[in-house]
């Protein structure tokens, strides 16, 4: 068992996310930042898919009611075991009782901590992930809470160090462009490229409001609602950008002008309010004919 | 605006790229919609992560994106002529709902309908809807087929917290709320049908393509 003392601004159980139920408006949620999360479960000797824990701005306190292997990884919120520093990106080990506590990080916004066996809640629609969006899953972590830890495998870690992947002040995002990059002008379109976008207050499991000069559209009016991925970057009338994150609705109506490369969806979801973002345009890395249909 | 271009074997879907692992077709209609949905989950169903039917649009996302090329192939197969026809595609089952006509916003639907509140379930019931599209929460599905007679707004103000069961209509479309999420629908009756269970496999009892009549339950 981990007991929750104190939970910070927002944390939530995440796994691997609740796939196969999109078409029913059954979100994907877990982890928003897939790669910090999947190398917390390898230093902690888990397999991939155990539930982990997700920590917004550190400020999180929680005691190991058993002993157990655990790691933490993405933004390196300064970290105590007992009182005495506990390592990053590394297979740490707590004894019973022992109380794990974190302040603010200077990078990055979301903090993993795995712990050896994974955090047994009941799976909801085969995942343990908390959507922030429509409540499926645990609840969000409250003070006081005890969680269930699973049997620890008895292999030993499958990384032994890594290294943390933040985004600097102005980080490149890499992107394809979106079903619907024909809706934006040609100066929008050469300008959501050129351009650095700020990441704004408005931020959270769902998708990160970006601000700069408003992108105008060739197409005025609502597009009938379509499924939507994490990564979309959508354009409402505003022109100011939205990225989606894990947490994001299945189906929209704002047109998706670009996709986030999944390798760096988690530097979006590492940016803090007030860093920016700048796209830089790739081609898609498998080729497919039918892109070169006229639409 | 043609959204897909007609063939002499039918119509054929334009496909997009929608980042590194899916495909979006675009469709003439719903009903298009369902029949590629349809044909596509029985040729490569296995190589999908998801398959997103929208209000004219197929979202196909792959497991792996080295399958892109054969998801992109099975998309853009055309579709067998008249598949998207109105009628000809009973693609999914028929489930009838049972209603009480009780809604707290029948008075209202009076008002902007000019239908008198008695009268409203003979024009709601017995007419066939669609299951177009889930999305706005898990379970909440977009059911087409709304007689135009019934059309009305949103509510000025949408509630915070709208029943399991609420049987609400807006626009051409009605819905089965399934509890917990707040609704800007005009509620017309309830259903006792345990449509959204979260505990199941599948969790609702619709599923998009799926024919929806709703009966007067009194």
């Amino acid at each position: 068992m981990i007991e929750v003392l104190r939970p910070g601004p927002l944390a939530t159980v995440q796994d691997a996310g609740r796939h196969g139920h999109a078409h029913l408006g059954v979100g994907h949620a877990g982890a928003v930042d897939a790669d910090a999360y999947a190398l917390a479960n390898r230093l902690a000797g888990n397999p991939y898919g155990a539930a982990a824990i997700e920590l917004t701005l550190g400020g999180a306190a929680l005691r190991f009611r058993r002993p157990a292997r655990f790691a933490l990884t993405g933004a390196p919120a300064p970290a105590a075991l007992d009182g005495r520093p506990a390592a990053y990106g590394r297979p740490e080990y707590a004894p019973r009782g022992a109380v794990l506590t974190l302040g603010a990080p200077d990078l990055g916004v979301r903090t993993y901590l795995a712990v050896g066996g994974g955090i047994d809640v009941p799976p909801t629609l085969g995942s343990r992930s908390t959507d922030t969006l429509s409540g499926l899953g645990p609840p969000v972590l409250a003070a006081g809470d005890l969680l269930p830890v699973g049997p620890a495998a008895r292999s030993a870690a499958a990384a032994d160090w890594t290294p943390p992947r933040l985004p600097a002040a102005l980080a490149t995002v890499r992107a394809t462009p979106g079903p619907r990059a024909a809706w934006l002008t040609d100066a929008a379109a050469a300008r959501l490229y050129a351009h650095p976008w700020e990441v704004t207050a408005d931020a959270n499991r769902v998708g990160v409001r970006l601000r700069g000069p408003a992108l105008d559209r060739t197409v005025t009016g609502e597009l009938p609602s379509e499924g939507m991925v994490a990564g979309a970057v959508q354009l409402p009338a505003s022109g100011q950008p939205i990225v989606f994150l894990a947490d994001h609705p299945t189906t929209g109506g704002y047109p998706v002008v670009a996709v986030v490369a999944e390798p760096d969806l988690p530097l979006v979801a590492q940016a803090r309010p007030g860093q920016r973002l700048r796209f830089a345009a790739v081609p898609h890395p498998f080729p497919v004919p039918t892109e070169l249909r006229p639409a | 605006m043609t959204r897909s271009r007609v063939t002499s074997t039918g119509p054929e879907p334009v496909v997009h790229r929608m980042g590194d692992r899916a495909l979006l077709a675009e469709l003439g209609d719903t009903s298009e919609v369902h029949a590629l949905a349809a044909a596509v989950r029985r040729t490569i169903g296995h190589l999908l992560r998801e398959l997103v039917p929208g209000a004219r649009t197929l979202l196909a996302v792959a497991h792996d994106p080295a399958d892109l090329e054969q998801v992109a192939d099975a998309l853009a197969t055309p579709l067998e002529p008249g598949a998207g026809a109105a009628g000809s595609g009973a693609v999914g089952r028929l489930i009838e709902v049972a209603v009480r006509y009780d809604g707290q916003d029948l008075e209202a639907v009076a008002g902007h309908t000019g239908i008198p509140v008695e009268q409203i379930p003979a024009v709601h019931a017995d007419v066939e809807h669609t299951v177009a599209f889930f999305g706005f929460a898990p379970g909440f599905g977009y059911l087409d087929g709304l007689p135009a007679a019934l059309r009305v707004p949103r509510l000025p103000s949408p509630r915070v917290r709208v029943e399991a069961g609420a049987v609400a209509i807006a626009g051409l479309q009605s819905v089965v709320y399934p509890g917990g999420t707040p609704g800007g629908w005009y509620v017309i009756g309830h259903a006792d049908l345990p449509l959204w269970r979260p505990a199941h496999d599948p969790p609702t009892l619709f599923q998009p393509g799926d024919r929806v009549v709703f009966r007067d339950a009194r």
